[in-house]
């Protein structure tokens, strides 16, 4: 297939890695850390650390969306879902994220109407279907997912649908990466930064990381090819004693982002005080609500949702495991008491959270694996 | 005890959690919900533990517990096939099908891979108040042209009518009898290291025919369903490979959900070559656009063989001399280690493990 086969050759993967090991330091060990949950799904799906030479580690970050929901907020959205005449809609990864009190897939199975769309427009769609109802989008993502939905509430006020509202949840990563740049026992030499985000916000945002913290960043694409490249982009800065910021995926990530997404952003929505992320606690400045002007739009104002804080189940090491702290099967929980099928914590619900992602994956010795598949 | 216990003891502590954590798979299951979720209806893991935890536990018997697509009786010096299941898909008309060649086919197929000849099936219907006529005949005469198709005739039947609102337009079930003529004892858990794993064509198109045809995704693709009866394909199989060691239709769950099985089944490992995987490319856009692996979208005309090493050229000379094996590809072979696990070699030349879903395969954000 084209435009997706020419960044999946094993033969220029094959180079690629010779090129990595070249640049490995005999006795010294590095440790990187991809922050967007879409790349350690890529380094999942396409078994890319079997190209990696041993001295490389690679740390999941904490930029998988739903894996950085914190209960309380799952619980306001089924509160939510759970009123009169709502239908709470929802992308799909989020069906499972657990509440105190389940997931939406639960409340469904109680009664409640819950449909997954695949873009918040499809919502906007559903509100003008059904005039008595009113339809709430659950919005959640990065700086990735904010400026579609701060689009459909601009075109919700164009076209005068007055059914519908979001659910504001979305976080940005900046602050989440500081949060994690400022935990006193990580220990990381680079950051993979995660290509999405990026064509919204632009690689500046990353500088201070190279400037103040000394870490290299190379922004990468999703593709395995994409990610062995920034991990020799990495390598080659160390070795030259670089640190900076750096873009592999030039070919969709302008150097100053998209201005006209951030402007969208900007105009339905402003930065929280502070808002609190799975795992990690309240990190200020690191979420975006509703503007007051679009209060109308805003669940939140809406519905006067509980907003009850619910503490992380105590067995539960997510934040360990976001920070790079804990591999995931070094968790107490990690697949005896919390399994894809029974998560407790966020990292084990979607595909690309660190921990389903390792137990789908990565379960067994990797040397076990080569030799299972040797032919 | 003590010595298990030293031994676990000086074990380095990833190699303890990953025992725990086979430990911990490896417990009975229980299920954990309330209530019904759509999950359990996947195929998946959920739809494992409800059937473990729920219907093997109140049925249990020697003739349900090889948990094959169908029952394999003994009557009057003969051996029968006997199968059901129920369709409930949505749209109930899509581009090549709709439900009424699913009802057919589907229960055609589950006999064939049991190694019987279809003969007898049934038919239930279940429909909702307001449900068109028109729609009925049309879902009628497909089941007729089918059967016709698949040789098996339509020998009884059911009609209930619920309510609007309490069903969704219309409900097939079908259940199938099928005579067992050939020696033979087919079954999954016999495989053994050294077989083959054969598709008999492109896989995940009914899946992806069906999500499109819901008109959700905005995405237009010429993909129709592979629904097809699969009995003759596995009639000129049999004849000419006798080491067929066990056959499964990828309907839910698709080939992946199979090689779990075979794995699980035999305490075998399954691994798989992606390269050697046959997916249309239009297929495989709509799944990488979805984020969603074709391994586990369900195929409605194409079967997973199992087949003794030796016999590979034989099986897949007789399947690709069929217009529906056309497309056959061995994509994988068994071998000894790690017992009950699915290895998928990625054509970028990892390796990853390829598990059962827990439900249906969500699309992914980003």
């Amino acid at each position: 297939m084209r435009f997706v086969d020419e960044f999946r050759d094993a033969e220029k993967a094959q180079a690629l890695a010779a090129q990595i090991a070249a640049l490995c330091e005999p006795g010294r060990q590095y440790k990187f850390m991809e922050v967007c949950g879409g790349h350690t799904h890529t380094i999942y799906k396409h078994g890319l650390e079997d190209y990696l030479p041993e001295s490389i580690t690679l740390v999941h970050g904490p930029g998988c969306p739903v894996c950085v929901i914190p209960m309380g907020r799952v619980d306001d959205a089924i509160f939510i879902a759970q009123q009169p005449d709502v239908i709470m809609t929802s992308f799909g990864d989020m069906m499972r994220v657990p509440g105190s009190n389940g997931a939406f897939f639960d409340a469904t199975a109680r009664g409640a109407d819950i449909r997954m769309v695949y873009s918040p427009l499809d919502s906007l769609k559903i509100a003008k279907q059904n005039p008595d109802k009113r339809v709430v989008f659950m919005a959640i993502g990065f700086e990735t997912t904010a400026p579609s939905s701060a689009m459909t509430v601009l075109r919700a006020k164009a076209v005068g649908i007055e059914n519908f509202s979001i659910f504001c949840n979305h976080v940005t990563i900046i602050p989440a990466i500081k949060a994690i740049l400022d935990s006193p026992d990580l220990r990381l030499d680079g950051f993979i930064g995660p290509g999405h985000v990026s064509t919204v916000i632009g690689c500046r945002p990353y500088e201070f990381i190279a400037r103040d913290y000394g870490k290299p960043l190379v922004c990468a694409g999703f593709e395995p090819l994409d990610l062995l490249q920034s991990i020799y982009m990495l390598m080659l800065q160390l070795q030259e004693g670089r640190s900076e910021v750096e873009n592999q995926y030039s070919r969709v990530v302008p150097w100053d982002g998209n201005l006209k997404a951030l402007e969208v952003i900007n105009e339905v929505m402003e930065l929280r005080p502070y808002f609190e992320w799975r795992g990690l606690g309240f990190i200020s400045h690191s979420a975006l609500r509703v503007r007051e002007e679009y209060a109308s739009f805003d669940a939140e104002r809406q519905f006067l949702v509980p907003g009850v804080r619910v503490a992380d189940p105590k067995a539960c090491q997510c934040g360990e495991v976001l920070k790079g702290v804990l591999k995931p099967w070094e968790c107490k929980v990690f697949g005896t008491a919390c399994t894809p099928e029974t998560p407790i914590g966020t990292c084990m619900v979607s595909p690309e959270g660190a921990c389903a992602a390792y137990y789908n994956f990565g379960r067994f010795t990797r040397e076990r694996v080569k030799e299972a598949t040797r032919s | 005890m003590t010595s298990q216990h030293q031994r676990y003891q000086e074990l380095s502590r990833e190699e303890q959690v990953l025992q725990r954590i086979e430990k911990a798979r490896a417990r009975k299951a229980k299920l954990k919900e309330e209530r019904i979720t759509l999950s359990h209806g996947s195929g998946g893991k959920a739809t494992q533990t409800l059937i473990e935890a729920v219907f093997l536990e109140a049925f249990a018997n020697p003739l349900l517990a090889p948990l094959e697509d169908g029952a394999v009786l003994a009557a009057h010096g003969g051996r029968l096939a006997f199968t059901t299941d129920s369709y409930v898909v949505s749209p109930l008309f899509f581009p090549g099908g709709d439900i009424g060649d699913l009802a057919v086919n589907g229960t055609v197929n589950d006999l064939a891979v049991s190694g019987a000849r279809p003969l007898w099936l049934s038919a239930g219907f279940i429909l909702e108040e307001g449900f068109p006529v028109a729609d009925l005949e049309r879902i009628v005469g497909s089941m007729a042209a089918a059967a016709e198709r698949a040789g098996v005739q339509i020998v009884t039947g059911d009609t209930k009518v619920v309510q609007r609102g309490k069903a969704d337009g219309c409900y097939v079930n079908t259940a199938g009898v099928g005579v067992i003529e050939r020696p033979l004892e087919l079954g999954i858990a016999t495989a053994r290291p050294g077989d083959a794993v054969i598709v008999s064509g492109p896989i995940g198109e009914h899946g992806i025919t069906v999500m499109l045809a819901r008109g959700e995704l905005d995405i237009e693709s010429e993909v129709t369903s592979d629904t097809a009866p699969l009995n003759e394909l596995v009639e000129r199989l049999l004849d000419a490979a006798p080491g067929v060691r066990g056959l499964r239709d990828a309907t839910r769950g698709g080939v992946a959900t199979i090689c779990n099985e075979v794995a699980r089944a035999a305490g075998v490992a399954v691994v798989v070559e992606e390269e050697a995987v046959p997916v249309r490319p239009d297929v495989r856009g709509a799944c990488e656009l979805l984020g969603i692996d074709p391994l586990y979208v369900a195929c409605e005309g194409r079967l997973v063989a199992v087949v003794d090493g030796d016999q590979v050229d034989a099986a897949m000379g007789a399947l690709r001399s069929h217009p529906l094996g056309e497309g056959a590809a061995v994509i994988g072979r068994v071998r000894d280690d790690p017992p009950g696990l699915v290895l998928l070699k990625t054509s970028f030349g990892g390796t990853r493990i390829v598990d059962l879903l827990v439900g249906d395969p969500l699309p992914r954000i980003c």
